[in-house]
């Protein structure tokens, strides 16, 4: 494409100096507010505040160290506001715990974002270069829609919470869901990258738009086939619309066709009003994001509004200010530690700590489409996009689905909710942006003016 | 393929815009909204998360107190270290409701009181937990726990309050059955709301405050208004006016007729006015209330305050006299019967009002309130609430109600050294339950301290003697005045 050209590319800095101060600075907030919790619940410095704090440090301190080594130009923000997040959630769930939550495990989840770091290194190591990554675009298309499906498998699949969404080993069960989502976005950007002139340009002018060719729906259809058989056969709302809007935004970014993103939304809406006729567990969900103060809704024991009320009630005790760490009720909320653990924050640290906190989420976005953006091949543009795009259309759905801006899904809130499979996925779509951002930034090697047109070029 | 990411980019910015105006709108303009939901348990909490302020008798007797939990939700709890003996006057603080003291005062006790608004903000300054003021009540210790022991002694249900005739002050305020407001002020809904139920509907409605929450037939102790309205209605009569005293009063207009206790002759039929109310006759009273006729019996029960709207600070039920009917029922309405219905608070005003020079002293129970650092946030200011009778009458009225303690039927009452001035009661109840036994009275006569109104629940069961209300109400009311005495 003509516009890669267009932008001149920036020389930038590696701010490697930057980065340690900002990651250092995300360790201290959330040592900060360990001490805060524990003084709020005991009075005294908690005892484990060294251990989950220098742990966490010490993993921030490796994750830096190999990014250092392996990706150096690498955006420096990036991980710093992943520690804070990663680090806050870490702090709700040791509270929720202390505070008799059911479930909630601080330890496990410190074990997870330690291992989540592991996957990020690992991923930088391994992968030098993540075009590598167009090669593997069936096999990740292949293994996305297996994970995807792999909890129907009998025997495999457990149900947990009437959505059947986990699969288990023995003792520990996984949400495949969560590595699908990587795999599946990788799997778009290659294939669109390779289809999208066709997708782009063939079809005919119909009024005002663009339509496509009836044969090029074919993927578009598949996919809304795939996402609507989550919905239905799995009951995983949430992760049925992270998909399909993730693909029509990938669609949308590749053939520049705004017919391809009407055609979704009406195939969506389309798919989920008949699932609302049809299946009661989506018809319960819009009625109570309609009404979630009705007291029969309420009261109704499956596919009632209880727990998102409660979530309600959190954030409005928090109020502007909220209640301060460690002096709230967060824990009332049913799975506050994990779906619901924005709203059990908000209680905690008011509004004012909610916008700081969806302004990390924001920047985080948007440092991932700045790396789409100075990203100097389709390839890597769409993949940087589309796993930025993801993580934001995450956030949108869950935070959006516990503050009632639209319908409750079961998502989990990204390096937030209590769940490994959940954190070690974004930590390696984390480390993917940072390969990527590391690439997008070097500078371009420079011709050696002695020998003529020879170039040499970096791997 | 940049201007689409840019596109994309900005959808991203949209959609964490959206979610910030809406969490600012849950937070900050639905935040009232949801914490005035019933469902949030947070309401439930908040209650405990305060250190309520004390609930204190004469500055220094502690009847109800917030003790802090170290662990769990709860962060304060109520205890109330005599709970049974005082819980009519500090009530009790359930998980969703409270009542007496602790309901009507709830705004000070736990510091949201804009009379507070001061010391919150000095707290917030200094960085101090809000804490609620204290309550100190007019209750006499002493007293109150004579009354307690005395009444319960007689092992019947019933009242006693006690006032200090000169300012209205509640010295002493009793109700059996009791119950125990520590047990209803646990967290533990489970527990407390069926304990809760189960007290509402014990037939002994241990719940009530029988001095105040509801009336009864006064029974003779009514004689006392009656001849309150005689004598005021001519100041030539006095304690020697002869009064006709037939054995058996025949009402107009119907075949009853209104005898003497057990039928009992009173006298030679013509007697001194001090010697029917000695002896408590029903007859020369009820001829009164017929001569005098219903309004001017009705003006006089209302100069007692009855049909006032009275809060001490919890409303007090309304007493009445009765509605016009025929002379019959006036006649029965003038000894106390019929519909002639009275709290035993309205009853020891009566007594007081007599005792105080005709002057009725309004009833209050709390003397003085402090905020947590010992500051006044206000205190009781004495009130006139009516002018029953001149200070003549009261004289007289108060000279035959010592008679009646020392000649008459109230000789239990008696207390060495002091003049007592008192009148017994009792009340036929329609039920065919035994008659409840009454007595007010006043001491010491001559300079009044405390007044008592004591009503023994069909207490004048299986007393064969005419002195009923005297012989299981009259000893209540001696030990109370003589606990207030220091006798």
């Amino acid at each position: 494409m003509s516009e890669v050209a267009e932008a001149p590319v920036l020389m930038p800095a590696k701010r490697r100096g930057a980065q340690l101060a900002m990651l250092a600075f995300a360790v201290v907030i959330v040592m900060g507010a360990y001490a805060n919790v524990g003084l709020a619940l005991d009075g005294a410095i908690p005892s484990g505040m060294l251990t989950y704090g220098l742990g966490l440090g010490g993993f921030m301190l490796a994750a830096y160290l190999v990014l250092a080594k392996f990706a150096p130009w690498a955006d420096p923000l990036i991980l710093p506001l992943v520690t804070v997040v990663n680090g806050l959630g870490l702090v709700m769930i040791y509270r929720l715990e202390a505070a008799g939550a059911r479930g909630a495990s601080a330890t496990n989840q410190l074990i997870m974002t330690g291992a989540g770091v592991v996957l990020f290194a690992i991923t930088l190591i391994v992968l030098r270069d993540h075009r590598t990554l167009q090669r593997l675009t069936y096999t990740a298309g292949f293994a996305g829609l297996f994970l995807l499906i792999s909890p129907l498998i009998p025997g495999l699949g457990k149900s947990v919470n009437g959505a059947t969404i986990w699969i288990g080993f023995g003792p520990a069960i996984i949400q495949p869901a969560e590595l699908a989502k990587i795999a599946l976005v990788i799997f778009f950007a290659g294939y669109l990258v390779a289809k999208r002139d066709v997708l782009a340009l063939a079809g005919r002018r119909l009024l005002f738009i663009d339509l496509p060719r009836a044969r090029d729906l074919g993927p578009v259809l598949i996919t809304w086939a795939v996402s609507l058989g989550v919905l239905v056969l799995q009951k995983d709302l949430g992760s049925s619309l992270l998909l399909f809007g993730t693909f029509i935004v990938m669609l949308y970014i590749a053939t520049q066709r705004t017919s391809w993103v009407l055609i979704g939304i009406l195939l969506f809406v389309g798919g989920a009003f008949l699932a609302g006729q049809i299946f009661d567990h989506v018809h319960a969900r819009i009625e109570v994001w309609l009404d979630p103060g009705n007291p029969e809704f309420f009261d109704r024991e499956l596919g009632g509004s209880a727990q998102l009320m409660q979530g309600l009630f959190a954030m409005g005790a928090g109020g502007i200010l909220g209640t301060g760490l460690g002096q709230g009720h967060p824990y009332l909320i049913p799975l506050s530690f994990s779906d619901f653990i924005f709203p059990a924050t908000g209680e905690e640290l008011g509004l004012t700590g909610l916008m700081a906190l969806l302004m990390v989420y924001a920047l985080i976005v948007q440092r991932g489409l700045r790396t789409a953006l100075a990203a100097r091949d389709p390839y890597s543009k769409l993949l940087a996009g589309g796993l930025s795009f993801i993580l934001a259309w995450q956030v949108f759905i869950i935070v959006g689905g516990v503050t009632n801006l639209i319908p409750l899904t079961g998502l989990v809130t990204p390096f937030m909710s209590q769940g490994g499979s959940a954190l070690l996925a974004n930590w390696i779509l984390i480390a993917l942006l940072v390969r990527m951002s590391d690439s997008a930034r070097r500078p371009p090697p420079q011709a050696i003016q002695n020998e003529g047109m020879t170039q040499v070029f970096q791997r | 393929m940049n201007g689409t990411l840019k596109r994309a980019a900005v959808a991203c910015l949209a959609m964490f815009a959206l979610l910030m105006i809406n969490v600012n709108y849950v937070q900050a303009v639905r935040a009232d909204h949801y914490s005035e939901d019933s469902r949030n348990q947070r309401n439930y909490y908040a209650r405990y998360a305060v250190e309520r302020g004390r609930i204190t008798a004469g500055g220094k007797v502690i009847l109800a107190q917030s003790v802090e939990k170290k662990d769990g939700d709860f962060r304060f709890l109520r205890e109330y270290p005599d709970g049974k003996l005082y819980a009519h006057i500090t009530g009790f603080f359930s998980p969703e409701s409270a009542s007496n003291i602790e309901r009507s005062e709830n705004a000070l006790l736990d510091g949201s009181s804009s009379d507070l608004l001061l010391r919150r903000s000095i707290d917030l300054f200094t960085g101090e937990p809000t804490r609620g003021a204290n309550v100190d009540v007019t209750i006499n210790p002493k007293a109150q726990r004579a009354a307690y022991d005395a009444l319960r002694e007689s092992g019947k249900r019933g009242a006693v309050v006690a006032l200090d005739p000169k300012t209205g002050a509640i010295l002493a305020m009793v109700s059996l059955p009791t119950y125990d407001p520590t047990e209803l002020s646990g967290t533990d809904k489970g527990k407390v709301f069926p304990l809760y139920d189960k007290l509402a509907k014990d037939k002994g409605q241990p719940l009530l405050n029988r001095n105040i929450d509801r009336t009864y037939p006064p029974g003779s102790t009514f004689k006392v208004v009656t001849a309150a309205a005689y004598l005021e209605d001519d100041s030539s009569r006095g304690p020697q006016t002869v009064v006709d005293a037939p054995q058996v009063l025949q009402l107009p207009n119907t075949t009853a007729s209104l005898p003497n206790y057990g039928g009992a002759a009173c006298g030679s039929g013509q007697v001194p006015l001090v010697y029917a109310l000695e002896k408590s006759c029903n007859t020369p009273f009820g001829k009164i209330g017929m001569e005098l006729g219903y309004d001017k019996m009705q003006e006089q029960a209302k100069k007692f305050g009855m049909g006032e709207q009275i809060g001490i600070p919890m409303s007090v039920a309304q007493s009445s006299f009765g509605q016009k009917e025929d002379q019959a029922a006036l006649a029965q309405a003038s000894i106390g019967q019929r519909s002639n219905q009275m709290t035993p608070l309205q009853m020891a005003m009566i007594a007081a009002g007599i005792a105080n020079d005709g002057k009725v002293m309004k009833p209050y129970l709390v003397n003085k309130i402090t905020d947590s650092k010992g500051d006044s946030v206000e205190d009781a200011k004495p009130e006139e609430l009516t002018e029953a009778v001149s200070s003549e009458t009261a004289g007289k009225l108060r000279e035959m109600m010592v008679s009646v303690v020392n000649n008459g039927t109230a000789n239990l009452a008696q207390i060495p050294g002091v003049d007592v001035a008192g009148k017994t009661g009792t009340a036929e109840t329609s039920n065919g339950q035994p008659p409840h036994a009454w007595f007010i009275s006043f001491a010491p006569a001559n300079d009044p301290k405390v007044a008592v109104a004591i009503i023994v629940e069909s207490g004048a069961a299986n007393v064969g003697a005419e002195a009923t209300g005297g012989h299981t109400a009259a000893p209540i009311g001696k030990a109370v005045m003589e606990a207030v005495l220091n006798k």
